[in-house]
């Protein structure tokens, strides 16, 4: 039981927001001396375990042509097909969005959209002309409220379309994880075809929350007097 | 019958590489941290076939991780275009630019679809679990190779630039890099020490015999709530397969491993969306979108969190066994 110390101190450390990299090693070692490993053990299991769950940091093999990529303009290319968006409503301009961000996530294109490259220059001051052009001025909680939506929009996308993609941390680490430790052989394309049911259900109630998003504005803004004449 | 290791040395090379530019730059401790990952990705090799033994790569990983645990790296900034070139570069080049990018998919997909089911000689050609991997590197080549070819008129291109850019990012990236490398390697030391016993016996006597959607559900909302604590499904991964979804889901109810912990995973992601321990996903976007209350996109995604918990928890137990 002492053994779920070394939890314990995972759990502490990544909450107390300590170095995620120390916070893993210590506690690492810690749990391995609660559970009488010896320092030679202790050594050999942090060696063998790097060795087997290499698979995990595979995705840098991608980073050359990604980069290559970026130097040429991939990143502005994305920005001016999103700008071919204008024209929609709030709501419906989000939700195209959304699904922009979980398609190219799940090609393993994550770093293509984010918040700093296409959220912030594009996606909310779209969002909020869409929504001043339909409803007037809006008032401070309604434009809370866009840029949260508008931000949700690509978190939500991203998180629930990355996993589709093979070469991604999260799978590359269930596939090493349990192979290295269960001794187990998943391919990591079995992993991320696991993912698509969630990915479904992530865009139908998140995308359904954002064309809502549309009728919520409306109902919030205050109408204007009409002029009598 | 062809493994990854030739995936890995690629990798040592490219870390090697990345350490030849934080030194050129005289920042010590970052050429140190990505010498030492690059030559422990290569010895790695002989440790696999048990020609070396783990435990001087045991000595580098913790070197790698206390490099990084005090700061050592530094910040490495790597010249590339700036803003204007590239928006010239994407005019002339346009939806070009895509084709390069979706080989890395298409590849590793032929590869773990078709490839992987050729024989020769009666043994397959890629091994075991090892098919989409190997894609994945021939794919990231390919891709290198056609972006090359491709971005040649949007002028001088050198054969350096898939490395001096790929460092870039890479450089960018840091330590992370290694972090959830780092977090299987925590996996394994759990196993080692006995933590999955410990946990089984914690859950065994609180989990009523027997009952498969309520073990379904501890899984799931485990790493939902360990992801909220911790700010990272990966971190709760882990602590909660090795405490119910392996000792419980799989080898009790035989589940099948791939849906759970995939779906596993998702539900941690569902934690993600709710924390501002995530501040990188959750705070950061509402300091670059100048908003008065950090906490809004949180607040915007507590509604789709909760209902797509509900949805992994049901896909696991209606699919998963």
């Amino acid at each position: 039981m002492v053994v779920l110390i070394g939890v314990a101190l995972v759990v502490i450390g990544f909450a107390l927001r300590l170095n995620p990299m120390l916070v893993v090693t210590v506690s690492g070692i810690v749990t391995a001396l609660l559970g009488g490993l010896n320092p030679v053990a202790i050594l050999d299991t942090f060696g063998s375990g790097f060795a087997s769950n290499r698979s995990v940091t595979i995705y840098v093999i991608t980073l050359p042509a990604i980069g290559l990529l970026e130097r040429y303009g991939l990143q502005q290319q994305a920005a001016r097909l999103i700008g071919k968006l204008r024209a929609l409503t709030t709501g419906r301009l989000l939700a195209a969005y959304m699904l922009i961000r979980q398609g190219t996530s799940a090609l393993g294109l994550t770093g293509m959209c984010g918040p700093a490259q296409t959220v912030r220059p594009l996606i909310a001051p779209m969002a909020l002309a869409a929504a001043i052009r339909r409803h007037g001025e809006l008032t401070d909680r309604q434009v809370e409220r866009v840029k949260a939506y508008s931000a949700s929009s690509d978190t939500v996308g991203l998180f629930f379309g990355e996993d589709i993609f093979l070469a991604v941390g999260s799978i590359l680490l269930i596939t090493s994880l349990v192979d290295s430790t269960y001794h187990l052989k998943l391919d990591a394309l079995q992993i991320a075809v696991w993912a698509i049911p969630t990915a479904i259900c992530a865009y139908i109630i998140h995308g359904a929350r954002l064309l809502w998003l549309d009728r919520t504005l409306a109902r919030t803004t205050v109408k204007p007097e009409v002029a009598a004449p | 019958m062809i493994d990854a290791e030739w995936l890995y040395w690629l990798c040592g090379l490219f870390f090697l590489a990345g350490a030849g530019f934080s030194y050129r730059r005289a920042q010590y401790g970052g050429a140190a941290f990505w010498a030492l990952l690059g030559i422990s990705f290569c010895y790695s090799t002989f440790v696999v076939n048990k020609t070396a033994p783990p435990w001087p790569l045991g000595i580098a990983v913790i070197a790698v991780a206390a490099l990084a645990g005090f700061g050592a790296l530094g910040r490495t900034e790597i010249a590339t275009t700036c803003q204007a070139d590239r928006i010239t570069a994407a005019n002339t080049l346009r939806s070009k630019l895509f084709v390069p990018a979706l080989m890395i998919p298409l590849v590793a997909l032929i590869f773990g679809t078709m490839i992987a089911s050729i024989t020769v000689g009666g043994k397959p050609l890629l091994a075991a679990g090892t098919a989409t991997l190997t894609g994945l590197g021939v794919g990231a080549l390919v891709a290198t190779a056609v972006g090359l070819v491709l971005l040649r008129p949007a002028g001088g291109l050198k054969l350096t630039l898939p490395l001096t850019e790929g460092t870039r990012l890479l450089q960018s990236i840091g330590w992370a890099v290694v972090l959830p490398q780092m977090l299987a390697v925590l996996g394994l030391v759990f196993a080692n020490s006995g933590v999955g016993t410990a946990v089984g016996t914690i859950v065994s006597a609180v989990l009523p015999k027997g009952s498969l959607l309520l073990a379904v559900i501890v899984y799931c909302l485990g790493m939902a709530l360990f992801t909220i604590i911790m700010g990272n499904a990966f971190a709760a991964f882990p602590v909660m397969t090795a405490a119910v979804g392996w000792p419980v889901l799989v080898q009790q109810f035989h589940g099948n491993p791939a849906i759970v912990f995939a779906v596993g995973m998702l539900a941690g992601f569902c934690g993600t969306l709710c924390t501002p321990m995530a501040a990188n996903f959750n705070i950061v976007p509402a300091v670059l979108l100048e908003m008065k209350d950090r906490y809004g996109p949180i607040k915007a995604q507590l509604p789709t969190a909760g209902p797509l918990l509900v949805c992994n928890i049901a896909i696991m137990y209606l699919m998963g066994f």
